[in-house]
């Protein structure tokens, strides 16, 4: 059943959130950190161990794979919520500084993944065909 | 009467109301996207676009911080497009990731992460410095704002910032997110972003998680969760290092 799918998904997304409440804590700041990344982590391990038990079935799992096409639609909706506004009025100290923090940002990125990030493009390309009927 | 009866419908049902908005959003997107660019510009990178235009003018409109969703018509949008939501579905985006290429990135996506706080505080900074801010608080609260928005306020808060300088560390945050969201698949080729490794290196650094699933999902969708397993974490550590550490170091300096 889809609600399966989508259940193994809260459940991920709930432990995942709850160990980032606990980081957050014992780390003595007000914020969530990383239950979004543990719950992600969680999740992969899970589909994983499921799947390969053959307990994970076609329906389950498109309960998963619908909240998954989802993600770009949220997506839209939430930049149609953003302060965009008070992005544009805060001043030209606010603006240069976001700017210049991107843009800097960039720059280090390929320094950072370094030669072999190049080589392993090739491999994932191969492994994970787009499919570019799904995204229309 | 017929009015009122489609103020109601829409009112009372925000989030089905936002499914229809969002889905008409990305069909005009994708009508540009394939017609007027002949597909080289995203389809999802245009409806972002939109999406920010929509936000704007709902800004202008009400003079709220919630864009478009401060529109009472359209507050589905907001529901659909806040936290939780957006959260679950970036969970669900692992569904498919692999976890040996999480792996093979683990070392490279965790430095990334304190580079990406550190160089976005100090450019915030260097930036403050030169608009004439010489005291360590603001200049902190401002290299915060530059880390994220919510980094920014967290930091001001507990330093004392003014509330001025709160709001332009605020600002320069939602300029960094809205930028990478939209400036993402533009720089895409030219950073060498068409693989895990270097998404989860471009989570780290960046680490705005609207901007950079954003631009991701602009770029190349199955890029998505790796960017994003690194980016939630950045937000945390912003909020941890910025009025500790980072703080300490800038009062060392002025």
């Amino acid at each position: 059943m889809a609600i399966y799918g989508v259940a193994i998904l809260a459940g991920c997304f709930v432990v995942g959130m709850f160990f980032g409440e606990i980081i957050g804590t014992i780390m003595g700041v007000d914020s969530n950190v990383g239950g979004v990344g543990i719950a992600m982590l969680l999740l992969i391990v899970v589909v994983d161990k499921l799947q390969k038990k053959g307990m994970l079935s076609m329906p389950a799992q498109s309960g998963l794979a619908f909240w998954n096409a989802m993600y770009i639609p949220i997506v839209i909706a939430m930049a149609a919520s953003q302060n965009v506004l008070g992005a544009l009025t805060g001043g030209p100290l606010a603006i240069i500084a976001g700017v210049a923090a991107v843009v800097i940002s960039w720059t280090v990125v390929p320094l950072l993944s370094g030669k072999k990030a190049r080589e392993s493009a090739v491999e994932f390309n191969q492994s994970h065909p787009l499919k570019t009927q799904e995204v229309k | 009467m017929f009015l009122e009866a489609i103020t109601n419908v829409l009112e009372g049902n925000g989030l089905i109301t936002g499914f229809v908005i969002v889905g008409v959003t990305m069909y005009v997107a994708y009508l540009i996207s394939g017609k007027l660019t002949r597909g080289i510009v995203h389809g999802s990178a245009i409806a972002i676009v939109l999406g920010l235009v929509l936000a704007y003018f709902g800004g202008v409109y009400t003079e709220g911080t919630k864009g478009l969703a401060d529109v009472s018509l359209f507050a589905g949008i907001g529901l659909l497009g806040g936290s939780m939501l957006r959260d679950f579905a970036i969970v669900a985006t692992s569904f498919g990731a692999n976890f040996d290429e999480i792996k093979k990135a683990g070392a490279r996506g965790v430095s990334s992460l304190f580079i990406g706080v550190g160089l976005s505080f100090v450019v915030g900074v260097l930036i403050a410095l030169l608009f004439g801010y010489n005291d360590a608080v603001s200049l902190t609260t401002i290299g915060a704002g530059a880390v994220t928005y919510i980094v920014g306020p967290i930091t001001g808060a507990a330093l004392n910032a003014s509330s001025e300088v709160i709001a332009i560390s605020i600002a320069a945050g939602l300029i960094k997110s809205v930028l990478v969201m939209v400036g993402t698949p533009f720089v895409a080729k030219y950073i060498g972003l068409d693989n895990p490794l270097s998404a989860m290196v471009y989570g780290g650094l960046m680490g705005t998680t609207s901007g950079v699933t954003g631009g991701l999902a602009a770029t190349d969708v199955r890029l998505v969760p790796y960017g994003a397993v690194t980016a939630t974490f950045y937000t945390g550590l912003g909020c941890l290092l910025c009025p500790t550490l980072l703080y300490i170091l800038t009062g060392l300096v002025w």
